[in-house]
C-alpha cells in the first residue's frame, strides 16, 4: 500500500518540474528557435522562480512530516520523507543551474563575485550547500555507518537550509513581501512546533495528568 | 505680508479653487463622476480611441534603433505596473476595462497658465511619431519597443513654465476601484516620479500614447505616459493626470520606498550596482544568455547633461 502510494508521490513530485519542460519546449520541441515561448515573455525567470518556490515548498512538505506524523499518529508518513528532501535538493539543484547558466553563463569569476557580494545570493547558495551533506547521506547504509543520533543532528542542517531559503526571497523582491513572508510562517509553526516538544517532550501538560488520573 | 498674500489668491480668483476642488475627488477616486463632468465638455464621441485602433500618419524618427523589436505580445503581456498587480503577468487582464477617456491631465505648478488639458487635445499638438527604443528595467530585463508620441518638450513649451521650474513632476491616476493594486500598499499613491528640466526638455524624453502602430493598451501606461529612454523604466511615468512644474527636487514614488535603492536620477548604469543585485547586465527578452548593459542604456547623446556629476552618489 505504501509502496504503491510512494510510486504515486514521486510521479507528483515530478510534475512541476514536467509542466515547465512542457511549457520550455512547446509543441514543437525539435524546433528550438520556439523554446520558451509557452513560457510567457520571460522564460528563463519563470524557470528561476518555479524552481525556487518548489525547493522551498518541499523543504516545507519535508519539515511537516514529523510534526503531522506525531499529531495524527500515521506512522507510515515517515516513510516518505526522504524522498520528500530528495526532491527540494532535486528542485534547489534546477534552481541553482538556472542561475550558473543563464545568468552567470557558468563564468567562475563572475559566479563567485556574485557570491560574495550579493547577500541574497550569498544566503541562497549556503541553503543549497547545507543540502548537499543530506543529500549525500540520505541512504539506508549512511544512516547505518553514521549511527541514528549522529544522523539526526547532522540532519537538522534542513531547518538552517530552510531558514537561508526563506531570507534568500525576502532579500531578492523589489517590495512585494506576500510571498515570501507567507513561506516564512509556515516555517516559523514548523520550527516552533519543534521548539515546544523539546521544551515540553511530554505534550501539553494539562493533558497529562488527566490521562493518568483516568487510567488509575 | 498678509495683505499680500490675500491679494494673490484674488488675482487667480474662482478657477484655482474649482481645480483644487475636482484634484481633490479625483485623488480619492470616489467621485469619478467630477472627473467625468470637466470631461464632457471637452470630449466629443468622435474622438473616441481604444487599443487596437491604428494612429495614421506617423512619422519616422532618427532617434529609432534598428535592433530587433520584441514581439508585442511579450510587451503587452509582461508590464511591472503595481497599481494593478505586482505580478507581471496580471495587469494585461486586470486593465482591460481600465477607463481612458474621458481623461484631463492638470498642468500646474510654476508655469504661466494652470490648465486643465483633455488628453486627446495634448496628443494633437505634435505630429505623431514612432520611436523604436531599447527600455531597460532596473530588474536586469530589457525589451525594445516601437513606441508612438512626440518629444515631451512640445508639450512644455506650451506650458510655459517659468524661469523658477527647475524640476517637472508626473503623477499617476489614484483610483482604487479602477486599480486594484493601489488597495495594497506596496508603493504609495499615486505614484509620481519626477525628471529635472532639462532632462524632461531633452529631445529623446517622449510624451507617449501608442505602441506599434496603435493606440497604447491600458497595461502599458493608457491614454499618456512618459518614456525616458536612458534610465530604468519605473521612472518613465503611465496614466498621467496631472504633471507640475516645481522648484525643488519633487519626492518619487520607488525613491520613497527604498532610497537607497532606487535613486531620483536612475539613469541606467552597468557600473552602479543596485545594493542588492548586479547593472551589468541584462537580459534582453527572447534571448537566454544575458548581455552587456550599456551606459545609458546607449544614449550617449545624454551624457552632456551629467558631466561633472558624480553618478554613484546620484545613481
Amino acid at each position: 500500500m505504501v509502496r504503491a502510494l510512494k510510486v504515486l508521490v514521486f510521479v507528483l513530485c515530478l510534475v512541476p518540474v514536467g509542466i515547465l519542460a512542457r511549457g520550455f519546449f512547446g509543441a514543437h520541441p525539435t524546433d528550438m528557435s520556439s523554446w520558451g515561448q509557452g513560457l510567457g515573455a520571460n522564460p528563463l525567470e519563470v524557470i528561476t522562480h518555479s524552481t525556487g518556490d518548489w525547493t522551498m515548498r518541499f523543504l516545507l512538505i519535508t519539515l511537516a512530516i514529523t510534526p503531522l506524523r506525531k499529531i495524527t499518529h500515521l506512522n507510515w508518513l515517515i516513510r516518505f520523507r526522504r524522498m520528500l528532501g530528495l526532491f527540494a535538493f532535486f528542485y534547489g539543484t534546477l534552481h541553482l543551474f538556472t542561475y550558473l547558466w543563464f545568468d552567470k553563463n557558468f563564468v567562475l569569476a563572475d559566479i563567485l563575485a556574485d557570491v560574495a557580494k550579493r547577500r541574497f545570493i550569498t544566503v541562497g547558495f549556503s541553503g543549497f550547500v547545507l543540502m548537499i551533506p543530506l543529500a549525500v547521506t540520505s541512504t539506508a547504509w549512511a544512516i547505518r555507518k553514521m549511527g541514528g543520533k549522529r544522523w539526526q543532528v547532522l540532519h537538522r542542517l534542513i531547518y538552517f537550509s530552510a531558514i537561508a531559503g526563506v531570507i534568500h526571497y525576502i532579500w531578492l523582491v523589489k517590495s512585494d513581501l506576500t510571498k515570501p513572508l507567507q513561506y516564512g510562517v509556515i516555517l516559523a509553526a514548523l520550527l516552533l512546533y519543534r521548539v515546544a516538544v523539546w521544551v515540553w517532550p511530554k505534550g501539553p501538560r494539562k493533558t497529562v495528568p488527566v490521562a493518568r488520573t483516568s487510567a488509575a | 505680508m498678509l495683505i499680500k498674500k490675500a491679494a494673490d489668491i484674488r488675482s487667480s480668483e474662482v478657477t484655482p479653487k474649482s481645480w483644487y476642488m475636482d484634484r481633490r475627488k479625483f485623488l480619492t477616486g470616489s467621485a469619478l463622476a467630477g472627473a467625468a463632468v470637466v470631461g464632457e465638455q471637452l470630449w466629443s464621441p468622435s474622438t473616441v480611441v481604444q487599443a487596437n485602433d491604428k494612429i495614421p500618419n506617423l512619422q519616422k524618427s532618427s532617434f529609432s534603433t534598428n535592433e530587433k523589436q520584441t514581439p508585442y505580445k511579450d510587451i503587452t503581456n509582461y508590464n511591472n505596473y503595481y497599481e494593478f498587480s505586482t505580478d507581471k503577468y496580471e495587469p494585461a487582464s486586470l486593465a482591460a476595462k481600465f477607463k481612458t477617456r474621458p481623461w484631463t491631465v492638470t498642468i500646474d505648478g510654476a508655469v504661466k497658465k494652470k490648465q486643465k488639458l483633455d488628453v486627446d487635445s495634448i496628443i494633437a499638438l505634435a505630429p505623431p511619431e514612432e520611436r523604436i527604443y531599447r527600455h531597460r528595467c532596473v530588474e536586469g530585463w530589457s525589451i525594445v519597443v516601437p513606441w508612438i508620441g512626440f518629444s515631451l518638450s512640445e508639450l512644455i513649451k506650451k506650458c510655459d513654465p517659468l524661469p523658477k521650474a527647475r524640476f517637472v513632476e508626473f503623477t499617476t491616476l489614484f483610483d482604487m476601484a479602477q486599480m486594484p493594486g493601489q488597495q495594497t500598499s506596496v508603493l504609495r499613491w499615486p505614484y509620481t516620479e519626477g525628471l529635472r528640466m532639462d532632462e524632461a526638455m531633452h529631445p529623446l524624453t517622449l510624451l507617449c500614447f501608442g505602441l506599434y502602430g496603435e493606440v497604447l493598451p491600458n497595461q502599458n501606461g493608457a491614454p499618456l505616459r512618459i518614456v525616458v529612454p536612458w534610465k530604468y523604466g519605473f521612472k518613465s511615468a503611465k496614466a498621467i493626470v496631472k504633471i507640475s512644474f516645481v522648484e525643488n527636487q519633487p519626492p518619487t514614488a520607488w525613491n520613497d520606498a527604498t532610497p537607497r535603492e532606487y535613486g531620483f536620477y536612475s539613469n541606467v548604469n552597468p557600473h552602479v550596482d543596485h545594493p542588492r543585485w548586479s547593472q551589468a547586465k541584462e537580459r534582453r527578452l527572447g534571448e537566454f544568455l544575458k548581455r552587456d548593459t550599456l551606459m545609458f542604456n546607449g544614449y550617449d547623446q545624454v551624457a552632456s547633461m551629467y558631466s561633472g556629476m558624480d553618478l554613484k552618489k546620484y545613481f
